[in-house]
């Protein structure tokens, strides 16, 4: 990995701004701001890595989080009522719990940092790392490597379920009802007939 | 750049994301909160990995497994956002009051 004074003045650089930009997030008004607060943390985060000698998965953490970053701040300005951040607005609950929980952990997670005692075996150097981590997911870690696929398959699939409004024939909360065979008939395959009469009558709330 | 020093920092993400997710009432917000946890993460296994396990490939391959997390969390967790929001109308945690469909 990187080392020498000028390592040591970028990880700090790098580390001060993924941390001050990750508590800007929640503390700016702007909605678009804060998801782009937020993917200045990741950058840093990503830069370290790099000086890490993590090359591969700094880079590939900047490319993935910059556009899931764009994707979120449409969400935001989907959802939320101030997204320019034109008006003060503090949506928040619990805020002491919160702080609380936040500096209990942080402060918990920083303790064990300091005082427990890790192994010292540093990488030997970025050259051979990122052919080694190559050879290791399309070898013994292939599982892990298909599985990963498979999850995210399975979550594309899960998201558009999930979000989608209308079902394969018609809007979800009219019944999906299909339509008949031949043009004008009526003959649709009956183990299709969901509601048969079909309509807005209510069907709903003879259920539950 | 000492091990100590990245997990602290690291500690540090997980904290203001922790602090984050609790106090936010927006869900996309919230969403943010668990990402930053989720970044801290990927830090400190990433300093692990450079600092005390010798750069064994499999610490790599743990840091891509944390970024899957992230992507699946963030998908599904806007997914679940817009259904709640036709089904509801809600955009904060305060707008539903159980999750029954």
């Amino acid at each position: 990995m990187s080392s020498g004074a000028a390592a040591d003045v970028a990880f700090v650089a790098f580390a001060l701004v993924a941390v001050a930009a990750g508590y800007r997030v929640f503390r700016t008004d702007s909605m678009v701001r804060a998801t782009f607060l937020l993917l200045a943390s990741f950058l840093a985060v990503g830069a370290i890595l790099v000086l890490l000698a993590a090359e591969y998965l700094g880079t590939a953490l900047l490319f993935m989080m910059t556009v899931e970053m764009v994707v979120m701040a449409l969400f935001m300005v989907m959802f939320m009522m101030n997204p320019a951040g034109l008006n003060p607005m503090a949506m928040v609950h619990q805020p002491r719990l919160a702080a609380g929980a936040g500096v209990a952990a942080g402060v918990a997670l920083a303790g064990v940092a300091v005082v427990a005692d890790f192994p010292d075996a540093p990488v030997a150097g970025s050259a051979g790392a990122v052919a080694a981590l190559g050879a290791e997911l399309l070898g013994p870690s292939m599982l892990v490597f298909e599985s990963a696929g498979i999850t995210l398959l399975a979550t594309m699939v899960c998201a558009v379920v999930l979000s989608a409004s209308r079902g394969r024939y018609g809007p979800t909360h009219d019944g999906s009802v299909a339509p008949p065979l031949d043009p004008g008939g009526d003959h649709r395959p009956t183990d299709d007939l969901v509601e048969p009469g079909g309509g807005g009558h209510g069907h709903h709330g003879s259920h539950s | 750049m000492t091990l100590a020093t990245v997990l602290v920092a690291a500690a540090a993400l997980v904290g203001i994301g922790l602090w984050g997710a609790l106090g936010q009432q927006s869900f996309v917000m919230l969403l943010m909160g668990i990402e930053l946890m989720v970044n801290g993460i990927i830090l400190a296994a990433g300093g692990l990995w450079a600092f005390a396990a010798g750069g064994v490939p499999t610490g790599q391959v743990l840091v891509i497994v944390a970024m899957l997390v992230m992507a699946v969390e963030m998908a599904v967790g806007f997914a679940l956002v817009v259904a709640v929001y036709r089904a509801r109308g809600a955009d904060t945690t305060e707008g539903i009051g159980s999750l029954r469909g």
